[in-house]
């Protein structure tokens, strides 16, 4: 199975939407551990991604627009999801640059640039409490499924199965990075903001898919 | 002259530092400034702090100030951006923003380069108030 250039825009779409519909949900878990604008910040990125899609040519390609929305959102959300998504979309943006349409190694490849771009730029691993922690389970899920052939919808289903577990443990554990940090232990009991972003991004992706 | 560009979440923090380290360097550095975003929210940008980078460069490179968490990966991501032109001529002093930023500009004004900038910037996180 491939995901095309309009599946794409569709899943961009989607998470726009769900974004937007978690707003006030993601500000609050944000007011709990860190400064209250998860939400906004993300929100205000995603308009104006969806607003900057508008203006590119048909004829771009996915790498271009994967980075597109990466420029976007570094130049928009403000708080540290700017730099860490901004980094994830631009990365995997440059491992697809000018192709059409995407295999499924190359969605495992984009997943991993994606995380490999979070690590790198905000200093983090698993277990910190942070987005790595849905992302990681989500890659190695979506990976090891496509390797044990199993079809591309079922294998982003189970990541996105993954994402939400890994989202869950996030409530077990103290943070070690970003403002949650200062908090320390007293952030054991809450989810973290970013993990819970990053899961409903991993969902957007496998629902548009599971539905198409 | 060695460039300084101010980044905070707050458009209103690297307002008044500029204020206050133009004031003692007389104008004489160029001094640019990146704090919140577009739409007036408090937060960074990292294109903003890529752009006052440029403005401020006269060749001789750039250091950089930030105040906490994301500004420090947007500066970052900043200096990524700007590519290899700009490769080891622009870097995040390890410093406090305002004490960092007046010491920087000062040492610029009277004409050091870019590693003496960046170290007495640098060096000012070890200055006791008493």
């Amino acid at each position: 199975m491939v995901i095309t250039k309009n599946d794409v825009l569709k899943i961009v779409d989607k998470i726009v939407e769900v974004i937007k519909e978690n707003k006030e949900y993601l500000t609050e878990l944000d007011a709990a551990i860190g400064d209250a604008d998860h939400g906004i910040n993300l929100d205000r990125g995603f308009d104006a991604v969806k607003q900057k899609l508008t203006t590119l040519p048909e004829t771009t390609d996915i790498g271009t627009i994967l980075k597109t929305i990466g420029m976007t959102l570094v130049s928009t959300v403000g708080g540290a999801s700017g730099p860490l998504y901004g980094t994830a979309f631009m990365r995997a943006g440059q491992v697809v640059q000018g192709k059409n349409e995407l295999s499924e190694e190359d969605i495992v490849k984009i997943f991993e640039a994606a995380l490999d771009g979070i690590k790198q730029r905000g200093k983090a691993e698993a277990g910190d409490k942070t987005m790595i922690d849905s992302i990681e389970p989500a890659y190695k899920a979506l990976k090891d499924s496509l390797e044990n052939n199993i079809a591309l919808p079922e294998a982003l289903n189970r990541a996105a199965n993954a994402a939400k577990e890994g989202m869950e443990y996030t409530k077990n554990i103290s943070a070690r990075k970003g403002r949650a940090s200062y908090l320390g232990e007293r952030s054991i009991g809450h989810l973290d903001p970013g993990a819970t972003s990053a899961y409903l991004m991993i969902k957007s992706f496998s629902d548009v898919v599971n539905l198409s | 002259m060695v460039g300084i560009v101010l980044v905070s979440h707050s458009r209103k923090i690297v307002e008044g530092i500029y204020e206050l380290a133009s004031q003692m360097t007389g104008g004489k550095v160029p001094i640019g400034i990146a704090g919140g975003t577009q739409d007036g929210r408090l937060g960074t940008d990292a294109t903003e702090i890529m752009e006052e980078i440029k403005k401020v460069d006269e060749g001789e490179g750039v250091v950089v100030l930030v105040d906490i968490g994301s500004a420090v990966m947007s500066a970052q991501m900043a200096i990524e951006l700007l590519g290899e032109e700009y490769e080891g001529k622009v870097k995040i002093a390890d410093a406090p923003l305002v004490e960092g930023a007046i010491a920087a500009s000062v040492e610029a004004s009277i004409g050091s380069d870019f590693d003496k900038v960046l170290l007495v910037a640098e060096e000012a996180k070890k200055l006791n108030k008493f």
